[in-house]
């Protein structure tokens, strides 16, 4: 059984990202990146499904420019067997990254594949289930557990107010949440080892499909911070403040 | 120019997210219809067709969308999706899994969990775990959108929609539903709660943690919330985090207790009304989103603020 595994190159996650002076985007010139964390759950499952003898391949796609291989080495070094890069200008929106996708799965046929269900830059959400539509596969999104029996995986999933468990047939298309697993660190040998290891690289232009941006970005803005009110002494001042300046009856 | 609501719903109450989707499709000035699709849910078809500025709602009724599969609900809503201009819902876990997928049918981008519509085809949203704001033109024909639900006030009753009952493509074979645990709790549902009471991991265990917040949180008729680090730390279940990979809520009070007030946390709450927060640090960022901060020991001033609240 072969997995594919999309990986999205995001600025580190402990960084608080700043915005242009004049407005028109967002300024990660020289900014930390790392491999999305909804993406590094997506590939610490398929290494768990290949160590537990169900995957005997895993393969790791990342779309977007030459500076994403720091990604794919990083998947390498995770465990991944592959690594495919679709080399294509960085603005890539949800639905050119499925459309890319798609034709990917044509060339590898895997029976599953898994991607984060977010990425933690443009927070969509969208990528896994739009290439789940184009391919008329099944979907399990936002998924905590995930069994494979026969040619059926069993996923629950995080959804508003608990949790939803479903059947999908193979082939399908999951999206992980953050409670699936706690990734492996990446030990310096195998990220030595990783370096030598080929990344294959694929002309996105090759594959024939609109990369379009269908979204325009306008602007970018400081969302209206709240102001920090007052410190107080005690419960007793809380109460009497919370009652007769917000007229809050507790 | 006709409009296209997905209404969220468990076949007898519709989720009161779809009034917010109603008052953010008023934006268009254009007839507003509601899809409910499940099975014998024609209470809750009733109940959209009562939503004032609602025209017309669609009803699909099957079996097999008892617990509906994105699917499923996918290929329902492409099939009537002709002559919308816009197709939206409420942001949720529901619309989330679904809407992607007919954006995906129709070859159309979605735009999610929009705080903002302005003319001509333009959005606001957050990026960055709500950090940065942008502000996105959509090109194509179709519009697809979920909203921030707390961004948009509710849709009053008054309405009278006529209800009319739709076709239904074939079930898509290939998924199929197990089963769902809905955590049962007498506490008010934390997405529309008036007040929210949050742990965070300074509480220390999941006994402390229920312990401690449980009869603040039922002196005040309290939702109960905890973040993302209390839940990862076993404190408390999963549904009741607060924040951007959580339940993003927006109540008339909101105590953080023990909370320091990451960024990801005070995405889901920085819309409260008035926020509280007690923590043992002067410097925990949540006091910079505070109405009021209290720093103090939350195992000191927790009972002493349960016992005195009338």
């Amino acid at each position: 059984m072969k997995i594919l595994v999309a990986v999205k190159r995001v600025v580190d996650y402990n960084i608080k990202v700043r915005i242009k002076a004049d407005g028109s985007d967002v300024d990660i010139e020289g900014v930390k990146m790392g491999i999305n964390p909804f993406d590094e759950n997506a590939l610490e499952e398929a290494l768990r499904l290949k160590e537990k003898g169900i995957a005997t391949e895993v393969v790791a796609v990342s779309l977007g420019t030459s500076a994403n291989q720091d990604v794919l080495r990083h998947s390498l070094a995770m465990g991944a067997d592959r690594a495919i890069l679709i080399e294509a200008s960085a603005d890539l929106q949800p639905l050119a990254v499925a459309k890319l996708l798609k034709s990917i799965v044509a060339r590898e046929e895997p029976n599953l594949i898994i991607l984060g269900k977010q990425a933690i830059d443009d927070d969509a959400g969208q990528t896994g289930q739009m290439l789940a539509a184009l391919l008329d596969y099944p979907q399990g999104t936002f998924a905590s557990t995930l069994q494979i029996e026969g040619d059926e995986v069993t996923v629950t999933r995080e959804v508003d107010g608990g949790t939803e468990t479903l059947a999908l047939a193979l082939p399908a298309v999951i999206t992980a949440d953050l409670r699936l697993n706690e990734p492996r660190f990446v030990k310096l040998p195998n990220l030595m080892m990783a370096r030598k290891k080929p990344i294959e690289t694929i002309n996105a232009a090759e594959l024939g499909v609109n990369l379009d941006a269908r979204l325009k970005l306008i602007q970018v803005s400081e969302p209206a911070v709240r102001k920090a009110g007052i410190k107080v002494d005690s419960v007793e001042e809380l109460l009497s403040k919370l009652r007769s300046h917000e007229g809050i009856l507790v | 120019m006709k409009i296209l609501i997905l209404a969220e719903h468990d076949d007898l109450q519709l989720s009161p997210s779809v009034h917010q989707a109603v008052t953010a499709a008023q934006f268009w000035n254009s007839p507003v219809h509601v899809l409910v699709a499940g099975n014998h849910a024609d209470a809750v078809a009733q109940q959209a067709a009562s939503i004032d500025g609602v025209e017309r709602v669609v009803h699909a009724n099957a079996d097999h969308l008892a617990h509906p599969l994105a699917e499923d609900i996918a290929s329902l809503l492409v099939s009537i999706s002709e002559g919308y201009d816009v197709i939206l819902a409420a942001h949720s876990s529901f619309s989330k899994n679904a809407l992607p997928r007919v954006a995906a049918m129709l070859d159309i981008a979605m735009i999610s969990d929009v705080l903002e519509i302005k003319a001509d085809n333009t959005y606001v949203r957050s990026i960055y775990a709500g950090n940065v704001l942008t502000t996105i033109q959509s090109t194509d024909a179709v519009q697809l959108l979920t909203v921030h639900g707390s961004n948009f006030a509710a849709a009053s009753l008054g309405g009278n929609a006529e209800i009319v009952n739709t076709e239904i493509p074939a079930s898509f074979k290939k998924a199929s539903w197990k089963s769902e645990v809905r955590s049962q709790s007498d506490r008010p549902a934390l997405g529309s709660a008036k007040i929210v009471v949050s742990g965070g991991r300074s509480l220390g265990s999941a006994e402390k943690f229920e312990q401690v917040l449980s009869p603040l949180a039922y002196k005040l008729g309290a939702a109960l919330g905890a973040t993302r680090a209390a839940v990862d730390a076993g404190y408390a279940p999963n549904d009741i985090q607060v924040g951007q990979t959580g339940v993003v809520v927006a109540p008339e009070l909101y105590i953080a207790v023990g909370v320091s007030g990451a960024i990801q946390h005070t995405y889901g709450m920085r819309d409260s009304k008035i926020v509280v927060a007690i923590n043992q640090d002067p410097d925990a960022p949540i006091f910079q989103v505070a109405d009021y901060g209290l720093v103090a020991d939350l195992f000191d001033v927790i009972p002493e603020l349960t016992a005195a609240i009338q």
